[in-house]
């Protein structure tokens, strides 16, 4: 039996993919919202603010944004890689990203849920 | 046989195809829309808040420079949507050939600045 030791961390492969659902996701909502958008009459701060009261919207909007936050971890942590070389300066960028996304996860329920 | 090393390649000599255009416009883009974040979540956020907070918005929208910004990330949003779109069907092999390819990153470029021309208009 060859019991073969693969090297690496592993994360390649589920980043990958993780990039590609949270993009499909991404590109749904985006589409959705933009065709409810084009047909409505008139638009104006009612219309807004409706469409964003109810709960299934909410969630999906947050659905949405965490799709576009991890995305984006994965997109910025790509273009780290292969531009900053010093491994400080690129350990403390990456640390700094992660920090800056976890504060919108925050923000971005406090704006949904009105807090 | 004595190859001068290292090598620096010439980056303004290189002649990329199309589709590396749209890739490196694809990095740029989606590096654009990122440190633009939180102020698309502040507009987002001002314009759920309240009506006041909403109007004021508006106001703000009218200036020219902040409508050239938000013009410039609409085509970085459509850009980076339509060569994302363009990867995602290359990953399921629906591109077979290299001309097929090819004429999908025009598409790519031709689309996003359309669009981004189209709704700029309509939203302005």
């Amino acid at each position: 039996m060859v019991n073969r030791v693969v090297t690496g961390a592993h994360y390649g492969l589920r980043d990958w993919l993780a990039q590609r659902v949270t993009a499909a996701v991404m590109a749904v909502y985006v589409l959705a919202l933009a065709v409810y958008l084009l047909m409505q009459p008139g638009f104006g701060y009612d219309t807004w603010v409706y469409l964003f009261s109810g709960n299934v919207m909410r969630t999906f909007s947050m659905l949405f944004l965490l799709s576009l936050f991890y995305h984006a971890w994965i997109g910025v942590r790509d273009i780290v890689m292969d531009y900053v070389k010093p491994a400080g300066i690129r350990l403390l960028i990456h640390v700094l990203v992660i920090l800056a996304l976890i504060l919108y996860v925050i923000w971005s329920v406090q704006i949904l849920w009105g807090l | 046989m004595n190859k001068t090393r290292p090598k620096h390649l010439a980056l303004h000599l290189i002649k990329l195809p199309l589709s590396g255009y749209v890739s490196i416009l694809h990095r740029l883009s989606g590096a654009m829309l990122f440190i633009a974040l939180p102020l698309l979540l502040l507009l987002l956020d001002q314009s759920l808040r309240s009506i006041e907070t909403y109007t004021n918005l508006n106001d703000n929208l009218a200036n020219p420079l902040l409508k050239l910004l938000l013009l410039g990330l609409l085509w970085a949003f459509l850009h980076h949507f339509c060569a994302g779109l363009r990867y995602l069907v290359i990953d399921l092999h629906l591109l077979p050939s290299l001309s097929a390819a090819r004429a999908s990153s025009k598409w790519v470029l031709a689309v996003s600045l359309s669009l981004t021309v189209l709704l700029g208009v309509k939203l302005w």
